[in-house]
């Protein structure tokens, strides 16, 4: 069995660079990523210049079956970039990893050409160079997804933020309209953002409407009310609206005692904030009407 | 868990909590903690230095910024040789206290990590560990 | 040994606490407190926590005490200014200072002892 026969994979790059990177730049003039229009051809020239540049400092450590060792920092970098960059243009992982497998076959051109008499070493060069080119092909796959994954986690982030829009109804009563499943973790987000709201615009009330939350949870019920508890201790006043009847017999059953105001709709909430704050609505047909009864 | 960074800081003093208090959170602020985070880290280091000094009569605490895979965090570990708990159990309930406090010592600092730890030896000494991730 | 000072506006006492707060620090601000309110025979007292990156229970502990002190000679204690991080914590901490009252900042805090001594007054 051959093992460790030192490979001329890479003296037979470095001599044959521009041969090698000429009939690859030949073979991808029909691929995908042209045909795509994600890439014309000088930037693709551009990009298969630059891997086989890498490709060829990485070479020259010998290291071949050890791509995420330190000497091939440069090349993964590269293909990081390409494969975020490809991406971004709405390629597919195998559009992307085909720029690298598309080495092979004037890559193996070169090695059939130097062992033309020597069947039993060129099967071992083919075969590490196979190991090879897939490894990295496999790894452009690996960083399209990484890729991704960073764009659905910068997402969720900004969904986060605006699913909680904090909103100021008069001068010192700000609410938050709820809509959706609360999460411990939105709601967590919630309360945070309600609190900083109350010192920023020094509203002394806030409402906090859960008419579109579906279901409650005794995580989320105990993060309700810990917000009611945090915003007295800063000094403001939480009122709680829009709590439906199967919310209501739930946090009975979980014996949640939910020791704030609570009222029916926002608008109830709203009316008795701005009594709080001495504020009344009055009917301007008929001024002397009093206020609705409670 | 791998250690990046670690500092010792002696438990002796009230002055000591007052320098353990801005040294976690000149740490928490390094390690990118959002505001509330780094309060509650804070928060719950003071309340075990306290009890390292008012019950362990005094102690260190060992200060370790740590990651785990992707995660990064802070651990806290206040150890002291005073006389233990003898019921760890019920030093964890809330409103528990063998002394003049609120008796929310442990268990609110729990409340504020991810991690918390007790370990604790009548007559050997007593080691709490706390752990708050990013 | 630095102290906070205590300032009189009117019937009220005002304690803005600026410094990060040592144990002793605590104690000696109750002391300092209990006695200006009998010497002043003030009826208010605002303690103003704004710059206050943390309150762990001990010093939670000092503002309860002072309301109840206050209580017992007769005057109100209003707890102003604190941090939403902070809020958070203590909540978290499980101490909720149902003895304190509070209030968003000074103004609203010195308009809410007026209201509270005016309610005794008038009931």
């Amino acid at each position: 069995m051959p093992t460790k026969k030192a490979t001329t994979i890479p003296t037979l790059v470095a001599a044959h660079g521009k041969q090698l990177l000429e009939s690859w730049l030949g073979l991808q003039k029909d691929s995908s990523l042209v045909a795509s229009g994600a890439v014309d051809t000088a930037t693709l020239h551009n990009y298969s210049e630059r891997f086989l540049s890498e490709f060829h400092k990485a070479l020259a450590s010998g290291r071949l079956d050890a791509i995420g060792g330190a000497d091939w920092a440069g090349v993964r970098e590269f293909l990081s970039d390409f494969s975020r960059g490809m991406a971004q243009h709405g390629l597919t992982p195998s559009q992307i990893a085909t720029f690298v497998f598309s080495l092979k076959q004037p890559l193996f051109a070169l090695l059939s050409h130097e062992f033309k008499s020597d069947a039993q070493r060129l099967s071992e060069e083919l075969w590490q160079a196979t190991l090879l080119i897939d490894s990295l092909g496999l790894y452009t796959s690996e960083a399209f997804q990484k890729s991704r994954e960073e764009v659905i986690i910068r997402q969720q982030e900004e969904m986060l933020e605006l699913s909680t829009p904090v909103v100021e109804l008069w001068e010192g009563i700000v609410a938050v309209p709820l809509i959706g499943t609360l999460d411990s973790e939105r709601t967590q987000v919630v309360m945070e953002s309600l609190l900083q709201h109350i010192v920023t615009t020094g509203a002394e009330i806030a409402i906090i409407d859960i008419t579109g939350v579906p279901t409650v949870d005794t995580l989320v019920a105990q993060h309700l009310i810990k917000t009611v508890a945090a915003a007295r201790l800063m000094g403001a006043d939480c009122i709680i609206s829009g709590i439906r009847p199967q919310i209501a017999q739930t946090i009975v059953h979980l014996g949640v005692e939910l020791s704030v105001t609570s009222k029916a709709t926002m608008a109830d909430a709203l009316q008795l904030a701005l009594r709080r704050i001495g504020k009344t609505v009055v009917d301007r047909k008929t001024p002397q009407a009093a206020s609705p009864a409670e | 868990m791998d250690v990046e960074k670690q500092a010792t800081l002696a438990v002796k003093s009230a002055e000591d909590i007052v320098r353990i208090r801005r040294e976690v959170r000149s740490w928490a602020v390094e390690s990118k903690f959002s505001l509330v985070d780094q309060t509650k880290i804070v928060t719950a280091a003071s309340e075990i230095a306290r009890n390292t000094l008012d019950y362990g009569g005094g102690g260190q605490l060992a200060l370790e910024k740590v990651r785990q895979g992707e995660r990064r965090g802070l651990r806290l570990t206040f150890s002291d040789q005073g006389p233990g708990i003898p019921d760890i159990q019920r030093a964890l309930t809330d409103g528990y206290t063998s002394g003049s406090g609120l008796g929310l010592g442990l268990s609110g600092s729990k409340r504020l990590c991810n991690e918390f730890y007790l370990e604790s030896k009548p007559g050997v000494g007593t080691t709490v560990t706390l752990i708050r991730w990013k | 040994m630095d102290q906070i000072p205590i300032m009189k506006i009117g019937d009220c006492l005002l304690v803005s606490i600026q410094v990060d707060m040592h144990d002793q620090l605590a104690i000696s601000l109750q002391d300092n407190l209990t006695t200006r309110i009998v010497q002043t025979r003030a009826r208010g007292v605002m303690i103003d926590i704004s710059a206050l990156e943390i309150v762990d229970s001990f010093i939670g502990r000092m503002l309860n005490n002072i309301a109840s002190m206050s209580r017992v000679l007769d005057a109100v204690t209003v707890v102003v200014g604190m941090q939403p991080a902070v809020a958070i914590t203590l909540v978290e901490l499980g101490l909720t200072l149902p003895g304190v009252r509070t209030a968003l900042d000074v103004d609203r805090g010195l308009a809410l002892i007026r209201r509270l001594i005016d309610d005794e007054a008038g009931s």
